[in-house]
């Protein structure tokens, strides 16, 4: 079955053509019964469908073992997909290969969860953020370092001359997560892949880094995919809001939308459990769908969600796999209960 | 049993000072605080403030480094500093305070059964034999909702959530008077976390226990608190009754830390701390939050005394030295204080 596209409508009103578009991709890991037997398949990804346009920010919403992980690093290039395709800036995915598939990545830059984990602990700032320039072949050593000035001036770590030869270590975690997003900015990429840039960091500064990262897609027109599973950050930061369960997307749409009329029952149990500080919040419990997400080796028949769903419906949901269906304008959801 | 408002725990003056190479680090400086039998005390504080140092002083679970460790503790009435350390591991550590420690559910161990590892403190601490031991683990998972059938699985087998659950179960088989839990969520997803919240809820009325949870995610430690302590550089600068707490706190770092959580249904804009906390190798003189501090004045370069205020609630600020007018003394307008 053909999926509708879920797109964005700002889609680059310039040329006409989406940055980012993922065409029913499907990223499956083959299982080996005793490293050579074929013992069928972890579909990760499960036929994702949506687009992209420059200067627009989408946040990828789930649990771990969703699948959102692996549809990012297929978009970075570092899974092919199995089925389907990404296209990114005219280019192919799946007909890239060798120093295309280099170029490919360089102009996407990539902001890992854990900074202290995603910095070599051996090399100085100034070596972190030379080192895609060498490997990308910036081989003028002053335009290197004119860069490396440019971006850690936009990620507001100054005295430059300070921060240079500094170590990981040394820095507080606010700061190393600033040279992360410095390194995934030397590029000057067109598409960011920030990957729960801010669970790993206090409360006091994830807001500053939040909007560090807001700045940065404003001033240079950049598209983000902002990967969290913490819906309280989201809206401050994205133009779109994808939810994901058990390899798909189950639903898309706007995120004041999205926030304002949630619709598909798994998006109203993420909704339901995140908790804004509040003393009442002690004296009730909160409603969670029962059960654990489910095995990717083999999904549940019909819709994904339906053996924890509150609204399920016997004969339907168990039995055939439900199409996206357009709620509102933008706002697609991937239930039977919007039929 | 203890009647509903005695104290389980009183700490006075506890101080734990770690020796490095580059000096002494002050990581837990004079703390006080009482916790009520059967209630929920949560510590908020940003990372290095020295809450899991606070919470491994109280259980002494000490590294080798100490340059000082002294202060009072009160284990219902009992002076517990006053035990040599064997005496202290027999009768007090996992018997009457237990831990639940930050990623338990990456600390069970990979090769023993889940069971018995959930039965050994029972064992240990506890002199049961292993039959009855495993007894009351089946009792215990049946408490936090494990399948009884999971005790001859292995860690590897069994999900985050579930992993977790069985972590606060060994450290519920011994019923001790008091959990601390460091970090119990931290690691887990959405629906994970407020399932092991509903979880603690639960526990904290079935069981006559009380809780310490330590934290640094303010949205979820208002699941639990009965309490509040806001940790700061070794310090607590604020305790606090949790409704008066997260409606509006008294101390400014309290009032930033609570002003920095994004929201979900409201449409404020968060706020972020400039700066960063103190080097405790060497704190600063005086307040150790005033270099961040909006309201800072010449008085912040002396040490702030804990001001008891509005009730008992209990502050480490100058701003109420001349007795309490509102929250932080009426210099934020009401319309900023509701929306907290």
């Amino acid at each position: 079955m053909k999926s509708p596209s879920f797109e964005t409508e700002t889609a680059a009103e310039s040329n006409g053509e989406p940055l980012l578009q993922i065409q029913d991709l499907h990223i499956w890991y083959e299982l080996k019964r005793f490293g050579f037997g074929h013992a069928g398949y972890v579909r990760a990804v499960d036929g994702v469908t949506f687009d992209l346009a420059q200067g627009t920010a989408i946040a990828c919403v789930g649990e771990s073992g969703c699948g959102k992980s692996s549809l990012m690093k297929a978009i970075m290039g570092l899974h092919m997909p199995t089925e389907g395709d990404v296209v990114f800036d005219d280019t192919s995915l799946s007909k890239t290969r060798g120093d295309d598939l280099r170029r490919y990545r360089a102009k996407i830059g990539y902001i890992q969860q854990d900074p202290f984990g995603a910095l070599p602990p051996f090399m100085t700032v100034r070596q972190i953020l030379e080192e895609p320039m060498i490997i990308n072949g910036v081989s003028d050593k002053t335009e290197r370092m004119d860069r490396i000035g440019k971006v850690l001036r936009e990620v507001k770590l100054t005295p430059i001359a300070d921060v240079l030869p500094k170590y990981p270590h040394m820095l507080s975690g606010g700061q190393q997560q600033r040279v992360v997003i410095a390194r995934a900015m030397v590029m000057d990429p067109k598409l960011l892949v920030a990957d729960e840039p801010v669970s790993m960091l206090d409360a006091s500064v994830r807001v500053e880094i939040l909007r560090l990262l807001r700045k940065l897609q404003e001033t240079h027109n950049l598209a983000v995919i902002y990967i969290t599973h913490d819906l309280s950050t989201v809206r401050y930061f994205s133009e779109y809001i994808f939810v994901m369960y058990a390899g798909e997307i189950v639903e898309f749409a706007r995120m004041d939308d999205l926030l304002k009329n949630p619709q598909h029952p798994y998006t109203l149990a993420l909704l339901e459990a995140s908790a804004d500080p509040d003393a009442k919040n002690a004296l009730t419990y909160r409603e969670v769908p029962k059960g654990e997400p489910p095995s990717l080796v083999n999904p549940p028949t019909g819709c994904r969600f339906h053996p924890r769903c509150p609204e399920f419906m016997p004969g339907v949901c168990d039995e055939k796999v439900p199409p996206s269906f357009l709620t509102d304008e933008e706002h697609l959801v991937k239930c039977w209960l919007f039929e | 049993m203890h009647g509903q408002n005695d104290v389980v725990l009183k700490v006075r003056d506890l101080r734990l000072y770690f020796q490095t190479r580059r000096g002494v680090v002050q990581a837990v400086d004079g703390v006080d605080f009482d916790l009520p039998q059967n209630e929920a005390t949560v510590i908020i504080g940003e990372s290095g403030c020295g809450k899991t140092s606070l919470a491994k002083a109280i259980l002494r679970l000490l590294p080798r480094n100490v340059a000082r460790y002294d202060g009072e503790i009160l284990l219902s009435g009992e002076n517990i500093m006053g035990l040599d350390d064997e005496s202290y591991r027999r009768e007090i550590r996992w018997k009457r305070i237990s831990m639940v420690p930050q990623a338990a559910m990456n600390a069970l161990n990979p090769v023993l059964r889940i069971g018995d590892q959930v039965a050994e403190p029972a064992i240990v601490h506890m002199g049961m034999d292993k039959e009855e031991a495993l007894k009351s683990a089946v009792r215990m998972f049946e408490h936090v909702g494990v399948p009884v059938d999971f005790l001859h699985r292995y860690a590897f087998e069994l999900s985050g959530g579930m992993r977790q659950r069985a972590a606060l179960a060994m450290s519920l088989v011994t019923l001790p008077d008091l959990v601390i839990l460091d970090e119990p969520t931290s690691a887990l997803d959405v629906l994970t976390q407020a399932n092991i919240m509903n979880l603690l809820k639960r526990m904290k009325k079935e069981l006559e226990t009380s809780f310490i949870l330590i934290t640094h995610d303010v949205a979820t430690s208002s699941e639990l608190a009965d309490n509040v302590a806001v940790m700061y550089a070794g310090q607590i600068v604020e305790v606090s009754d949790a409704r008066r707490f997260f409606t509006a706190p008294l101390h400014p770092y309290s009032y930033a830390l609570m002003a920095s959580v994004p929201r979900l249904r409201e449409t404020i804009e968060p706020d972020f701390i400039t700066g960063q906390p103190p080097s405790l190798l060497d704190p600063p003189t005086g307040c150790r939050f005033k270099d961040r501090c909006k309201y800072r004045f010449d008085k912040c370069d002396e040490d702030p005394p804990m001001y008891v205020q509005d009730g008992e609630r209990k502050v480490r600020c100058w701003l109420y030295e001349d007795g309490f007018v509102g929250g932080l003394q009426g210099k934020v307008s009401q319309d900023e204080i509701t929306v907290l």
